[in-house]
């Protein structure tokens, strides 16, 4: 009897312990694990992402890609685009009850610009100085013009954070992180989850309806999918296309979906050392009839269970600075036939390296069929993420596939890849025009003045094809049908002010 | 007793510098820049040179590695390149979650895999034998993250009894933490079960044919006696041997396990750190499962002595 009895209630407590009691608790799964929790060190997607629970940003990204207000309230740039003035939001808290005012932001960007181990320099390379010009007003005063400023502000650089706690843990912010955004870090098991709780004196705080929030980084997309499934998980990020279908027709779920800001494409060695010394890397025909062997809303059909975009530009065509006068060609297999021929060649051997993940593999072998009816032989070089990093940094390749996720102004999708002097130039492509047109564009604070510099830009490019552009991926979620307000944002942020959970 | 174990360790001592020399040497033959791999999409040259320097990673591979030696024995094991972390803490936070997922495993492991094995070699070529051995086999030759995934998908999402993926510790939440443990646990026992049954049926029959047990059967022993006190506890000798081996491989991490199941253990802690190219963690672990090889097999030996009155001489 008491054998019985014990059992029954070890039974009850584990079927307990798996149906959680109901609370506004939102738990989301994570592709990867975040690296360090400081906004000034951290790199990886998955990071940005809990910090969009957690940290504030002096300016915010609207559901159109368009810049707002968050923690700045209004701002202006000088007639000479050399100095920009912010407007602070007033009563705002750290979560440490230290106050927010223009000092913090001063001692933020000053600490972004400075700490040893900051990720955001490069980020911040146009700004000479920022300085406290009233209590809640900054001045950003730069070397040159600069209008991505803004859109750097609107990530980790803009992440306000409490000035004492970045005193007191220097280095070592990460943590304890301690910002000014909705919820606030409770603690962090590495590789398994991150707790966030409800900041009560948040200055948005009666459009937060969550109690708390935790991220659990599941890396396999099947099991993520279970967990949501299960009910271990509400919202699921980045599930793979080939589930998108499952998705859809479970009456629990609901699918979503945006176009990132970001694209897949192929880097061509024209420049980078002895490799690119090759008919393909010297001679454009030969890139463009790669090129238009592609069958590129094929790729998104047969890969992407269309789920994706077809491209040809840095910006995807959902993109207000997409150069609509280049529409993404067809598949004409003829002329890249003629290409070929002009440039002397009838066939052609080309070594396509690509990271070893699955997806790459299908897409790649997709690719390699289709130019091959064109005349070329692409041998395929399966490499490990890493190894691909620095192989394509130092040149060590012919033709290279990787993707970039994307930056909310389009000089982050464009300038570093192909200007002259360009950080991750990895193709080592240099053309004056095309660098004066993307610094002209750069320094631009008028919108239309700029698209028209993108605009010749993306024609050069499009002859040169120094990068030939594959698509866009999208940003996809499984959500639980409990979960209400969300939203899917075009940066693949989770935003969660106005976010509720009725389970 | 105590001067066994003492020379034991000390000769241990070659063996772990060796291994270390061996991963250090093999790491650095890998392609791929580790400041490269973690900066990711943001590559200011300037940090990554600072990065590089405060890594010593600039410095001849050699002095890289007395470096780091010099550091071991003082207790510092280094700093994460990707988290930022000392990786003996690192190291701290996930021995206990592995050697709770190898304990576990090993229970099934044991459970399962003796009394088949004792079976199917007491009724050699019965049905219960080939039943047993059809079992084994399918343990064997079925991939864990297959298992993994029909488990996950059976009992998690259809019938909700278990948690589908996560971690507790066990001073926390003990029984949420067996809960999430059950599954993984059970796909590596049911691998090692299956070549333990393997094990002890062989060593049961190669005893079984002894004169020995001959011998017993005549002075009239029941059929329990003379297979669990003759036959049994003779034919262990290569089973522990075994199980301590099983015991170390767990140690190491089961990575796909782990990865499926989400469980932070050294599994994917060790697999994340190579594809990040961060040395240190690599080498902390290697490290550490290594003198958890070396551990379980001097507990091998020292059980051998204890099953063994004839070995008791030799200490």
């Amino acid at each position: 009897m008491t054998k019985l009895t014990l059992l029954s209630a070890l039974l009850l407590a584990s079927t307990a312990a798996a149906f959680p009691a109901a609370s506004a608790d939102l738990r989301i799964g994570l592709q990867d694990d975040a690296d360090v929790l400081d906004p000034a060190q951290s790199r990886t997607f998955v990071g940005r992402i809990v910090y969009t629970a957690m940290c504030d940003k002096l300016v915010d990204i609207s559901q159109e890609m368009k810049i707002i207000p968050q923690l700045a309230t209004e701002w202006n740039w000088s007639d000479d685009g050399k100095t920009l003035t912010m407007k602070l939001r007033e009563g705002v808290k750290f979560h440490d009850d230290t106050s927010f005012n223009a000092e913090a932001v001063v001692a933020t960007i000053e600490r972004n610009m400075t700490l040893p181990e900051s990720r955001r320099k490069s980020e911040l390379s146009s700004v000479e100085k920022v300085e406290a010009s009233g209590e809640y007003e900054v001045k950003f005063t730069l070397k040159s013009p600069d209008v991505t400023l803004l859109a750097q502000l609107s990530d980790r650089a803009g992440m306000i954070v409490s000035p004492k706690a970045a005193e007191e843990l220097g280095a070592n912010f990460g943590s304890h992180p301690v910002c000014a955004g909705p919820f606030k870090f409770v603690e962090r098991v590495q590789q398994d989850r991150i707790v966030l709780e409800k900041f009560q004196d948040y200055w948005n705080a009666d459009e937060v309806f969550l109690d708390k929030v935790i991220y659990l980084p599941i890396p396999d997309t099947t099991v993520r999918l279970a967990n949501l499934r299960s009910g271990d998980l509400d919202i699921a990020e980045r599930i793979s296309a080939s589930d998108a279908e499952s998705v859809k027709s479970d009456p629990n779920l609901t699918y979503a979906d945006v176009i990132g800001p970001g694209y897949m494409a192929m880097y061509v060695n024209v420049g980078n050392g002895a490799r690119a010394e090759n008919p393909l890397g010297q001679d454009k025909r030969l890139r463009q009839a790669f090129s238009l062997a592609i069958d590129r809303e094929a790729i998104n059909q047969i890969v992407f269970e269309g789920t994706a975009k077809a491209g040809n530009q840095p910006f995807p065509p959902t993109s207000p600075w997409f150069n609509q006068n280049l529409p993404v060609q067809a598949r004409d297999i003829e002329k890249a036939k003629e290409l070929m021929k002009e440039a002397g060649h009838e066939t052609l051997d080309v070594e396509l390296q690509h990271a070893n993940n699955t997806t790459q593999t299908q897409m790649m072998q997709v690719i390699q069929s289709m130019v091959a009816e064109a005349g070329f032989n692409v041998t395929l070089k399966a490499t490990e993420f890493a190894t691909l990093l620095s192989e394509q940094t130092a040149g060590n390749y012919q033709l290279s596939r990787s993707d970039w996720s994307g930056r909310i102004d389009p000089d982050g999708n464009i300038h570093q890849f192909i200007t002259c002097k360009g950080g991750i130039n990895d193709v080592k492509y240099c053309d004056p025009d095309v660098d004066k047109l993307l610094n002209d564009a750069r320094a631009s604070t008028d919108d239309a003045v700029r698209k028209e510099k993108y605009d010749a830009a993306t024609v050069i490019l499009n002859d040169d094809m120094p990068i030939i552009y594959l698509g866009h991926q999208p940003y996809a979620y499984a959500i639980d049908k409990g979960v209400k307000g969300f939203a899917p944002s075009p940066d693949g942020m989770i935003r969660l002010v106005g976010v509720k959970d009725a389970d | 007793m105590a001067v066994y174990i003492g020379k034991r360790l000390l000769v241990a001592l070659p063996t772990l510098i060796i291994i270390s020399i061996f991963v250090f040497s093999l790491q650095k033959l890998l392609p791929g820049d580790p400041v490269l791999a973690m900066a990711g999409e943001e590559r200011d040259p300037a940090t990554l040179e600072f990065l590089r320097e405060k890594y010593r990673l600039n410095d001849p591979v050699v002095m890289q590695y007395f470096y780091w030696l010099g550091g071991v024995v003082t207790g510092d094991f280094g700093i994460s390149l990707r988290t930022n972390q000392p990786v003996l803490e690192l190291i701290g936070d996930k021995l206990p979650v592995t050697i709770q997922l190898a304990v576990m495993a090993m229970i099934f492991a044991l459970g399962i895999g003796i009394p088949m094995g004792i079976l199917a070699a007491v009724w050699k070529n019965s049905p219960i034998d080939y039943l047993a051995n059809l079992v084994a086999l399918s343990g064997l030759s079925v991939p864990n993250f297959w298992l993994g995934i029909m488990l996950i998908l059976l009992v998690s999402v259809n019938l909700g009894w278990l948690p589908a993926s996560g971690y507790e510790s066990i001073f926390v939440n003990p029984v949420r933490s067996i809960e999430t443990m059950i599954m993984p646990a059970f796909v590596l026992g049911t691998a090692l079960a299956a070549q333990l049954m393997r094990h002890t049926r062989s060593s049961m029959l190669g005893v079984m044919s002894a004169d020995y047990i001959r011998t017993a059967r005549a002075k009239g022993l029941s059929p329990w006696e003379v297979v669990m006190s003759h036959t049994f506890r003779n034919a262990l000798l290569p089973i522990v041997t075994m199980a301590a081996l099983l015991f170390g491989e767990l140690l190491a991490g089961a990575v796909l396990t782990e990865q499926i199941f989400t469980i932070p253990g050294f599994g994917k802690l060790i697999v994340d750190a190579v594809f990040t190219r961060d040395y240190a963690v690599v080498q902390g672990v290697v490290l550490c499962t290594a003198i958890g090889f070396i551990l379980m097999n001097l507990i091998a030996d020292l059980l051998y002595v204890l099953l063994n009155p004839r070995l008791r001489a030799t200490i």
